[in-house]
């Protein structure tokens, strides 16, 4: 893995402050992706995972508003620049994809349009060397005869291809990071293993580093080479993808990959594993550990106290279980 | 053998989607065609495709939402289309329906406990004084408090909305219920919890369930036997056990291999298929399944692009709709098994 911190997250919070109270989107979470990385954020619907990569773009709005911590990409405090510096960043250095491939391409521009439009803001090029850009783009990311598609409407695309214009549309300035929200779950399950392997092969063909903000930690699996997790607000685990799937060791991560239904061959019926209770309502989240309630392995000190996030195993662990100075540490 | 709850025979349905001037249909899409297929007592049957394959509207059949352009739909030896509107409606409460969305399919003005009680009430089906009561104990069976009933379903979680459509589905004392992608709007956590009640409510009701999944593997954890479709048509029925270890269909092995692994040592070869699903409208002749077949040139002389597959039985209990494993034809392609 190359050392080369490429984007660095230093004690970011995110609040988002309504009439009824404040709510601790991000709290206190920090990463690091390196060059060339896939790094994957993975959490459920209220985590935090996609507030904390708009963060990271800077496309955060009110009532959310980043109240503490550092976003260093390549050493340069992202939080500290003027808007125009953060245009300049956006695309050209950092670019995204959306969930929702449908909703995220205008619907009355040509794909051409809308190709030649981001090409045109970030590179200097005329019209005709844009355009051949976009060709380009499209057949880099695997749109037959692009030449012809380039003219068609995001409608007459399916869902899969809309989400390869999108992609094209995100790589065509060269980013070095590109930030993908849960790319595939709006996608059919063998178009989403067709879009995966794309970001996959796009990673080796041009070396861009990925933060990928999924909830599926079968796609995690697929793709990532370290990854964290997040509950309410806050990272619990952060490891490399084969630790964590070999060994997962935070509950909640535990919990997480014992109710994915398996596919492997079990010939007992035996109940689906599951987490019990909900995640805490984000207004008034409990005082200790916030899946102290759901935990099968609670302490007392649990309820009261917050874990601080603890280097044990080879990773990064909020969890008392792993607290050094307990006697028997969990194993 | 027992006899099927409810049979579906050569089941169709077309959507006109383009007329000429005259009014009459040039254009059609072919969301379920020929669609045969057996459901027995206290079975949960699987069925699986993408988005787009029909799977939706063979559930909506079966409840009455969409009338069958052709085809019949038997419940218990009755065929549902020649009963009439009364005695259809009656029948109506043996089949009931589970939604896909516990966002859209809760009324955001009625308090959970109308929303349970309304089909109670409507079909008489316990006394007016006793309704309170039932509501209070489908409510239990969901594992949902009695006391939620005067809540709005805005109040509630996803997981927990999806409990009160459950409960409402059970009021009316069905013996099928169709659960359309029940888990898939929710978290995984929550998935679990779903199923896992689903799964207990089936011994519990003595329900029969037909289980509607685009994806393989929430199918594999509570079904008994599992179809898979593409494109309007049935590719292939097995029992789940013989699906997941002896896939046939080209179609099946590829849905299996694009779910993704939690082992990332597992990055498996998979099989990618190349292209989109096709469009159900005007589809071509032959195996709709053949444009992004990968296993198509295995077979020469194969029809796959002229004519239909039939659903034919391979092995007990095993039904498959290709060519590469139709005896007749492999030996008319001098292909020797």
């Amino acid at each position: 893995m190359a050392d080369n911190v490429l984007l660095e997250v230093r004690n970011l919070s995110t609040d988002f402050v309504m009439k009824r109270g404040t709510v601790h989107a991000v709290i206190d979470m920090s990463f690091t992706v390196h060059e060339g990385e896939i790094l994957a954020i993975v959490g459920e619907s209220g985590s935090g995972k996609s507030v904390a990569s708009l963060s990271v773009m800077g496309l955060l709005q009110p009532p959310g508003r980043v109240v503490s911590g550092e976003i260093l990409y390549k050493g340069r405090n992202l939080l500290k620049l003027s808007r125009g510096e953060m245009r300049d960043i956006r695309g050209n250095h950092i670019s995204m994809i959306f969930q929702e491939p449908m909703t995220s391409l205008n619907p009355v521009y040509t794909i051409e349009n809308q190709l030649v439009e981001s090409v045109q803001t970030h590179m200097k090029l005329d019209k005709k060397a844009a355009a051949a850009r976009a060709v380009d783009m499209l057949r880099l990311v695997g749109i037959p005869s692009p030449e012809k598609r380039i003219k068609d409407y995001p409608h007459q695309m399916s869902g899969g291809m809309r989400q390869r214009v999108m992609t094209a549309m995100a790589l065509s300035c060269d980013p070095d990071l590109l930030i993908a929200d849960e790319p595939t779950t709006a996608l059919d399950v063998t178009i989403q293993a067709q879009i995966l392997a794309l970001i996959n092969e796009l990673r080796g063909k041009i070396g861009m580093a990925v933060l990928l903000i999924t909830h599926d930690l079968g796609v995690v699996a697929e793709t990532a080479d370290r990854v964290v997790v997040m509950y309410c607000g806050q990272v619990v685990e952060e490891a490399t993808a084969l630790q964590l799937f070999e060994r997962p060791l935070h509950p909640y991560t535990l919990g997480l990959l014992r109710s994915i239904p398996t596919m492997e061959d079990s010939d007992a019926d035996e109940p689906l594993y599951m987490i019990r209770g909900m995640v805490p309502n984000p207004l008034n989240m409990p005082k200790g550990c916030a899946f102290f309630d759901r935990c099968d392995r609670r302490m007392e000190r649990c309820r009261t106290e917050m874990p601080p996030l603890y280097a044990a195993a080879g990773r990064r662990l909020r969890c008392f279980l792993f607290d050094p100075d307990r006697t028997g540490a969990a194993s | 053998m027992t006899e099927p709850l409810i049979q579906l025979k050569h089941l169709s349905k077309f959507f006109p989607v383009d007329t000429d001037l005259l009014g009459r249909t040039t254009s059609l899409l072919k969301a379920v065609d020929d669609l045969t297929l057996d459901i027995f007592p206290g079975e949960a049957f699987g069925l699986v495709g993408e988005s787009g394959c029909g799977k939706t509207t063979v559930g909506k059949m079966m409840v009455n939402l969409y009338q069958p352009t052709s085809g019949e739909i038997w419940f218990e030896g009755q065929d549902l289309a020649k009963l009439s509107t009364r005695a259809r409606r009656g029948r109506c409460c043996d089949i009931q329906l589970i939604f896909q969305d516990p966002y859209a399919s809760l009324n955001p003005r009625m308090t959970v406990g109308d929303i349970i009680s309304e089909p109670i009430r409507i079909n008489h089906l316990v006394r007016r004084d006793q309704i309170a009561d039932r509501v209070g104990y489908l409510l239990n069976a969901v594992g949902l408090s009695a006391n939620y009933r005067n809540r709005f379903p805005h109040e509630f979680s996803g997981g927990q909305r999806q409990r009160v459509g459950i409960a409402r589905a059970l009021a009316m004392q069905p013996k099928l219920i169709v659960c359309d992608e029940p888990v898939s709007a929710l978290d995984v956590s929550i998935q679990a919890q779903v199923l896992n009640l689903l799964s207990d409510l089936r011994e519990e009701f003595g329900l029969t369930y037909l289980f509607i999944a685009h994806g393989l593997n929430v199918v594999k954890h509570i079904s008994d036997r599992v179809g898979v479709m593409y494109l309007g048509r049935l590719v292939e029925v097995a029992s789940k056990r013989e699906l997941y270890r002896n896939p046939l269909h080209p179609y099946t092995k590829a849905l299996l291999s694009a779910i993704p692994v939690t082992n990332p040592e597992q990055r498996t070869k998979r099989i990618l298929l190349e292209g989109d699903v096709l469009s159900p409208i005007d589809p071509p002749p032959g195996c709709r399944f053949a444009g992004r077949c990968y296993a198509k040139a295995g077979c020469t002389g194969c029809a796959c692009e002229s004519e239909m597959p039939e659903l034919v039985e391979v092995s007990p209990g095993h039904f498959l709709s290709c060519y590469l494993f139709d005896e007749g034809r492999r030996v008319l392609a001098g292909e020797v098994s």
